[in-house]
């Protein structure tokens, strides 16, 4: 077990590596950052100097290995446009994009695993074919599109909601959080339903049809022959059986939540790391845009991670093969 | 279930601070631009929005009042007392923020700090070459040669505070190459304006107060101001139909319609002083994208000519800029100094008279050429550059758009790769609004002397306007002065140096609760803007 942690975190390093030396392959193509950081009056020679000072006349590869180094140093570089340490912007926009990514994890398994579970048993109900028709909408259309339609219809219409920004925001020591005013809760529920939307029906789909294979199976109609109830059919025997893969789903979907968190962030102008992203790109900020690559790789690794184990704590069958097994390892 | 009923109360405490929060007689604004202020430093950006925002809380020697006339700021009286000297005399009884007397040992640290390596001012503060002190408050400056336009292009040397910089410990303009743990006056702020920055997250808000100690009566009556970034066009104009704004800019000219709809908003429009031109390679023997090779066909005037016939501006204002831009013949807008309106007049949109030209020069079945386009810097500037190609298509030059995003666009085209393009699009702003500064870095022949000819991206030379551009600048008699202007107008458009387009347009979306003040450079004057 602990080798095996460890093997995944060397392997975790190795991604990383692999995640810069790929994005510092492409940021040639991203453009020059030079003209936006200079004012169109500073001479030549100025600029030049400016080049030189950045390291950007240097090749790829020594660039890349800089960076490395740098970063095993614990530097994670300075923001060119911003002119601040890299790590301190990263750590500021970080809960914004936690508690979206979060609260719509929340929120997708909470609608979406009972919407499942209605539509499983209620196969050919009206409003589970409402359910369906709605969540082929959730899935074919694109998330800047849902966004810019709910601030139309909820905040240019309606006006119940905000439609920008994350309110006002309490801060808890280095943590700034915005679920504790309301301004900040209302500035939440039309972003947070947007990132949910895709993965609220992905789930819903999946657990629907899990609870279909598993209603077939012989001990759901064992345990209806016993005479329990419904309930405790549907929820506690069948229910139950579902959860294995929707907890691997969700645990995986969560680091597409944070990674596409980016086009969410920028609809609503959520001041996160998504849209400190793409700013990077506009600007060819390359430190911030080095470091928030690695940084979301480095999430993905330890998602993976935390799944694996939990799918080995949850799943007795995992456990007892592998004993069987043996000393593979 | 505690925890949940803790959550509650705090939610609860939260909201009864928040209710508790506006206070009578306050009079807040709030709005929203496409872009960040990025940084609080004075001295770090040399760039239109952020020393216009930094404007509302450090101030110059002089300043811009509404119309962008000149008028005395912190400096009582700005006057030549030789060819290279000055004398400023600093109004007293002026007070930072913090509560210290503005003296003239404040505008010299600050004019040593614009000088500092990370410092985008050098060229402004390099204009001087020495200041005298005289007394507390009076002092003389020395250029290094005559200088007409000195106190222009110390428009945007803000005056910060030498006592509070040293107690900082920000000397020195903040360093884009790090090493230290964020500059002090990057993210904090200590000037004379009429408001001080409370709150500054960058890329998230802005909140400025007003301060109650400032020097001047101004018109506005607010008395907090929030701004807030917001980078896509849908969200910032929705944000200002919902009410949560009372300004937004830019809006896209094609949203003008819904916002004449809507109640309670209005577009703001008026002709801004940036100049959008087209310019061709002149320099090399071939051209690096075009069909015909061993030659350059943009070194003979009647293929320049040629084009300058064939564009339609009026086409390109009516159905590309939907009747919001003024069609221009001058490298300059009316609004800068040494605009010549006699000689405004565009080449007459003639395609017979175009065909002509190209076939005198030797291509009477036109050729190929590939066109260097931004498509997020100007206003519809990739919707332009389709437009001129398509009226370049009917003389027969079949012209290929290459339009990107601007930072790929300035990587290719400037100097720092070598100006790799054949024929491109450029907008133009004059930094001190004096025709000067447009003819020495778009005009001037290209060379290695400081500052000449950098945005000169095709090469473009002349002689006699490389020999009038430096006595331009040094020229104090402003009649002569005017002349040598307009010489060198004349020479550029007889030479069709570039093709100017137009003057593009101001897009400002303001709510009927609020008047504000558009200046032509783009600039937000919170000093203006008054709540109803």
């Amino acid at each position: 077990m602990f080798a095996f942690i460890i093997r995944r975190l060397l392997q975790s390093v190795l991604v990383m590596l692999t995640v810069a030396l790929i994005a510092f392959a492409l940021f040639r193509f991203v453009g020059d950052p030079i003209n936006n950081l200079v004012g169109q009056d500073t001479t030549l020679q100025d600029r030049q100097q400016l080049r030189e000072t950045l390291g950007l006349n240097d090749s790829v590869v020594v660039q890349y290995w800089r960076y490395v180094v740098n970063t095993a140093r614990g530097d994670f570089g300075f923001s060119y446009i911003h002119r601040r340490p890299v790590k301190t912007m990263l750590l500021e926009k970080m809960p914004a994009t936690l508690e979206l990514s979060i609260i719509s994890v929340i929120l997708a398994l909470f609608i979406g695993v009972p919407m499942g579970v209605y539509t499983a048993l209620r196969r050919d109900g009206f409003l589970a074919k409402i359910f369906m028709s709605v969540s082929l909408i959730g899935i074919s259309l694109p998330t800047f599109l849902i966004g810019i339609l709910l601030i139309l219809l909820f905040g240019v219409i309606l006006r119940w909601l905000p439609t920008f920004g994350r309110g006002e925001v309490v801060a808890l020591g280095s943590w700034t959080t915005g679920l504790l005013t309301v301004s900040g809760l209302k500035a939440l529920i039309m972003p947070s339903i947007t990132l949910a939307l895709f993965q609220m029906t992905l789930i819903m789909r999946l657990v629907r049809s899990e609870m279909l294979e598993v209603l077939r199976t012989d001990y759901i109609k064992f345990a209806r022959a016993r005479g329990l109830s419904n309930r405790a059919v549907n929820f506690g025997h069948a229910l139950k059986n579902t959860l294995v893969p929707v907890i691997t789903i969700t645990g995986l979907q969560l680091g597409s939540v944070i990674a596409f968190a980016i086009i969410t962030e920028q609809v609503f102008q959520w001041p996160g790391m998504g849209r400190m992203f793409i700013e990077a790109v506009a600007d060819v900020d390359i430190p911030v845009m080095a470091a928030y690559l690695c940084l979301i790789a480095l999430f993905f690794v330890v998602i993976n991670l935390i799944v694996d184990l939990l799918y080995y704590a949850v799943d007795p069958r995992l456990r007892v093969d592998r004993g069987a097994g043996g000393g593979h390892g | 279930m505690m925890r949940w009923k803790a959550t509650a109360i705090a939610g609860a405490l939260a909201a009864a601070t928040l209710l508790a929060a506006p206070t009578a007689g306050a009079k807040e604004f709030k709005w929203a631009f496409q872009g960040n202020l990025n940084s609080l430093d004075p001295h770090g950006l040399f760039e239109t929005f952020t020393i216009g925002f930094h404007g509302n809380f450090y101030e110059p020697l002089i300043a811009y009042d509404d119309k962008m006339n000149v008028v005395p700021s912190l400096a009582e009286s700005f006057t030549q007392t030789g060819p290279n000297t000055w004398r400023v005399k600093m109004r007293a009884g002026v007070k930072f923020h913090n509560g210290n007397d503005v003296t003239a040992d404040d505008f010299i640290f600050s004019w040593k700090r614009a000088l500092t390596e990370g410092s985008d001012m050098k060229v402004p503060a390099g204009k001087i070459k020495e200041i005298k002190k005289i007394d507390a408050m009076t002092f003389d400056i020395i250029t290094p040669n005559p200088n007409p336009i000195l106190p222009r292009s110390l428009l945007i040397l803000y005056v910060m505070d030498k006592e509070w910089s040293v107690e900082h410990k920000t000397e020195a303009a903040t360093n884009l190459r790090g090493g230290e743990e964020g500059n002090f006056a990057n993210l904090n702020a200590n000037g004379t304006g009429p408001f001080t920055v409370s709150e500054h997250a960058a890329g998230v808000k802005t909140v400025v107060n007003r301060f109650a100690g400032y020097w001047k009566k101004i018109p506005s009556n607010i008395t907090k101001g929030t701004f807030t970034p917001i980078s896509q066009d849908a969200t910032r104009v929705a944000a200002l139909l919902s009410g949560e704004l009372d300004l937004a800019y830019p809006v896209p000219v094609q949203d003008w319609q819904r916002l004449k709809d809507a109640p309670g908003v209005q577009p703001l429009a008026g002709p801004e002083a940036r100049t959008i031109f087209l310019g061709f390679d002149q320099v090399r023997d071939e051209l690096l994208y075009s069909n015909i090779k061993g030659r350059n066909p943009f070194k003979d005037v009647r293929v320049r000519k040629a084009f300058a016939h064939a564009i339609n501006v009026e086409a390109i204002k009516q159905k590309v800029m939907r009747g919001s831009s003024v069609p221009a013949g001058l490298m300059v807008a009316p609004q800068i100094g040494g605009f010549a309106s006699s000689l405004n007049a565009r080449w007459p949109y003639n395609t017979a008279l175009s065909k002509k030209f190209l076939a005198d020069a030797g291509y009477p079945d036109g050729f190929e050429v590939t066109m260097d386009c931004p498509n997020d810097r100007y206003v519809n500037d990739e919707k332009i550059c389709q437009a001129a190609a398509a009226m370049l298509a009917r003389v027969g030059v079949n012209v290929k758009v290459l339009a990107q995003t601007k930072s790929k666009y300035f990587g290719k085209v400037l100097s720092q790769n070598n100006y790799d393009t054949s024929f491109y699009l450029l907008g133009w702003t004059p930094g001190t609004m004096d025709a000067h500064q447009a003819i020495e870095p778009l005009m001037a022949c290209r060379t290695k002397e400081k500052g000449r000819g950098l945005f000169n991206l095709g090469g473009y030379c002349n002689e006699r306007v490389h020999a009038l551009a430096p006595m331009i600048e040094s020229e104090t008699d402003q009649a002569k002065r005017a002349m040598m202007i307009k010489e060198v107008f004349k020479i550029h458009q007889d030479d069709v140096g570039h093709i100017p387009l137009h003057q593009q347009p101001l897009s400002w979306g303001v709510s009927d609760r609020v008047t504000v003040n558009q200046r032509p450079d783009n600039v937000l004057d919170l000093r203006y803007v008054v709540v109803k």
